[in-house]
């Protein structure tokens, strides 16, 4: 018996030995081009990976790397889209078994904690080097990915929330369309008119939604989300209950909204697109898609969400960064400073799926839809303040969905909801020291 | 590993003189080839499988943080475990998923298999229906069951609403929503169980059966007097295997309830859990403790399962 665990050890050694031999001859082959690289600058061609989570934009960016890759004979980019909720966790397993993609699209939630544990490529030397004009991107989304004085990111694009609407059913009901002169009140009040138990239909889905949701209604009630100095909740404060309180009494005491229960069996993007709800608190993001829907196309329209207390929306954009790990580094850095070109967000505006972040492009974004008032996502830039994040975001982020769906159901009042979130978020933070 | 052991139709014969007579059949080089032939998967078995459960084990002892780092925290997870009203609920929830689906299924799979075993027109036709199910990906069956179960637009609470009856929220009354999972499960289980019980049928002698006609004995006295107990060794194994998947279900929960849900306190299973923990709250250490407490509780049930199998298998 010990002789068969012995011969069978030795086996797995000696597979284990060729199969590392086998992986080391070719990576000598490999090496000896791009060792000879620093004399004869290089016809041999280099691929990178770009793992983007797709979504609206893969109309516009399989275009965009067609293009880079049609400018640039040695360098072939592959696109690599993995859905939204896996992208994160895929991406923590591969930076942790070094097989991350060499460019990569983040976040405002997950860009502390990569910035902060070396696991993308400080870009500040690249871009003072080739002399990158940073203003011309919004300065709230340079600093969302400025960590501890370095850049990592390029911003990408952003977005504000809107307050979308079904003109047919406004008509229908006699009221008149949003516009910037609404408050809370306005909004109630419109609601309870188009809201018909009869037909099905409600003047609003209040949907559970933190960045189209209680974040910005949290900002216009004055309250706030965390603290600046990171290290405090703002769920319990009076301000942010209020902001959540907006949402709830919509559904449990107006009843001018679906229940939590139909809106989580229906998404209220659906509901809006099968004239289901008369308005919609949505991201711009949303734009392309309402247009080509069939059923709605040519009947809504957008104004900017209304105030509260005051005004307020949560602005967010994503950037493109580079993998610390990459074996090519000096080729992702071009493939980086292109995504952030004019040329580049000209593409993206033009397909109208996201606003692109660089100065002056986001007119071409307002102009891919004539019809709707997309203005009013640039228009709300100046009443914005950026998402809430800080070192792990998603500690206590992820703990919203369960708390508040309690609330938006009506199972626990605004005012536990708050609390409660505010408890756990505050233990998250306590542990980021 | 499970299959080997509990699969009634090996016998081993234990008998040293024979055990040394069959040894002496190989020579070394046999066993050389042999272990070469079986290298490959034992390879992917140990870096795969056994590696990761005692990785497993071994994180469940420590706090996870980003990118890989923990630190060793000794038994605070398993402190959690005792504490943690979430996973109690959890486990209650699980439990009543695995009383109900599972002997429901075995039930209506083995009277399928009856009725599916008998010379009727159609038969393939029905098979095929009945194992449908089972090749079509779990995450297709589920997004047709959310359609089907919509209150206010799905196919369910029409059908009741022209019996003018209100039908309820399927999937997201707390109420009702584990219910209508288990309704799924029984459903896509069937097939599966099905084919194994028809194969357990088919082995059974006709001899017996004509005997029994000989003796008088009727359609229901055979199904019960021969049938069944020749059938105990399959229902075992049926039995012993869907109770192990059930401990481990997760797919059509988070498929159908999804994590936004008000109903998902009262559905959630021990996996779901560990998923949510490990994988949405990046607690990989707790979540790890709790893979480690699944692993036990089925341990115990299936080492339960194999003592009692003496009591009413009947290996004919």
């Amino acid at each position: 018996m010990a002789r068969n665990l012995f011969v069978m050890m030795l086996l797995v050694m000696m597979m284990v030995v060729t199969a590392c031999g086998g992986s080391n001859s070719s990576n000598n082959t490999s090496e000896q081009p791009s060792n000879n690289k620093e004399t004869e600058t290089t016809d041999e061609k280099v691929t990178l990976t770009y793992a983007t989570w797709g979504g609206a934009d893969d109309k516009a960016t399989p275009k965009v790397i067609e293009l880079f890759n049609s400018t640039h004979p040695n360098i072939e980019v592959k696109l690599e889209s993995t859905p939204n909720k896996q992208y994160w966790s895929k991406l923590e397993t591969a930076a942790i078994g070094e097989t991350l993609a060499d460019v990569f699209w983040m976040n405002g939630p997950n860009i502390v904690k990569y910035g902060s544990n070396n696991i993308l490529l400080p870009i500040s030397e690249q871009i003072k080097a080739d002399g990158l004009d940073m203003t011309k991107y919004p300065q709230s989304l340079v600093d969302l990915y400025t960590v501890n004085g370095e850049n990592y990111g390029i911003p990408k694009d952003f977005d504000t929330p809107g307050l979308w609407y079904n003109k047919e059913m406004f008509d229908a009901a006699g009221v008149k369309y949003p516009d910037d002169t609404w408050d809370w009140n306005s909004l109630l009040e419109a609601s309870k008119k188009l809201t018909d138990p009869a037909k099905g239909v409600w003047g609003i889905a209040a949907t559970l939604d933190s960045q189209s949701g209680y974040y910005d209604t949290i900002l216009q009630a004055g309250g706030y989300i965390i603290s600046d100095d990171k290290k405090s909740s703002g769920f319990d404060k009076p301000e942010a209950i209020n902001g959540i309180k907006f949402w709830t009494d919509l559904i449990n005491v107006h009843k001018v909204s679906p229940t939590m229960a139909q809106m989580t069996e229906t998404q209220g993007t659906d509901l809006f697109k099968s004239g289901k709800v008369a308005m919609l608190a949505e991201g711009s993001w949303n734009a392309s898609d309402f247009a080509s829907n069939e059923n709605i196309k040519g009947k809504f329209d957008v104004a900017v969400l209304p105030k509260g207390k005051q005004r307020g929306v949560i602005i967010h954009g994503l950037g493109n960064v580079i993998s610390a790990q990459t074996k090519h580094p000096k080729e992702a850095w071009e493939f980086v400073k292109f995504l952030g070109s004019k040329e580049v967000a000209v593409i993206y505006a033009s397909t109208g799926t996201v606003i692109p972040a660089y100065e002056g492009t986001q007119e071409t974004w307002v102009q891919s839809n004539p019809d709707v008032n997309l203005q009013i996502f640039i228009d709300q830039l100046k009443d914005s303040k950026p998402y809430p994040v800080s070192q792990n975001t998603s500690a206590w982020a992820s703990l919203e969905s369960e708390i508040f769906t309690k609330a938006w159901a009506g199972v626990i009042t605004p005012e536990e909801a708050g609390k409660e979130m505010a408890a756990k978020m505050n233990e998250a933070l306590e542990k980021e020291k | 590993m499970e299959i080997k052991q509990v699969s009634p139709q090996v016998k081993v014969h234990d008998n040293p003189k024979q055990r040394k007579m069959k040894q002496r059949r190989y020579g070394r080089g046999d066993l050389f080839w042999a272990y070469i032939m079986i290298a490959p998967l034992m390879l992917g078995l140990f870096i795969f499988y056994v590696y990761p459960v005692f990785q497993t084990v071994y994180y469940s002892f420590v706090e996870w943080g980003a990118f890989g780092n923990y630190k060793w925290t000794g038994l605070d997870n398993y402190n959690k475990l005792l504490t943690d009203t979430d996973l109690h609920r959890a486990i209650r929830n699980t439990v009543v998923y695995i009383v109900l689906s599972v002997p429901l299924s075995i039930f209506l799979s083995i009277l399928v298999a009856a009725l599916l075993n008998q010379k009727i027109r159609g038969l393939t036709i029905y098979r095929t229906l009945y194992f449908l199910p089972v090749i079509t990906m779990p995450a297709a069956v589920a997004m047709v069951w959310r359609w089907l179960y919509n209150a206010d637009y799905g196919l369910l609470n029409y059908a009741l609403g022209l019996l003018s009856i209100k039908g309820p929220h399927w999937l997201t009354d707390p109420n009702i929503a584990l219910y209508s999972v288990i309704l799924v499960a029984i459903w896509s289980s069937i097939g599966n169980n099905m084919i194994i019980f028809l194969s357990g049928l088919q082995g059974i002698s006709s001899s017996y059966y004509e005997a029994a006609s000989i003796d008088g004995a009727g359609t229901i006295s055979k199904f019960y007097r021969i049938t069944l107990p020749l059938l105990t060794p399959t229902i075992f194994f049926v039995g012993v295997i869907s109770l192990i998947s059930a401990f481990q279900v997760f797919d059509m929960i988070y498929m159908m309830i999804g994590e936004k849900n008000i109903a998902i306190e009262s559905t959630q299973s021990i996996v779901f859990l560990f998923y949510k923990y490990g994988f949405t709250q990046n607690m990989k250490g707790y979540a790890s403790a709790i893979a480690v407490l699944l692993f036990v509780i089925i341990l115990i049930v299936t080492f339960i399962q194999m003592k009692l199998q003496k009591k009413w298998v009947h290996y004919g």
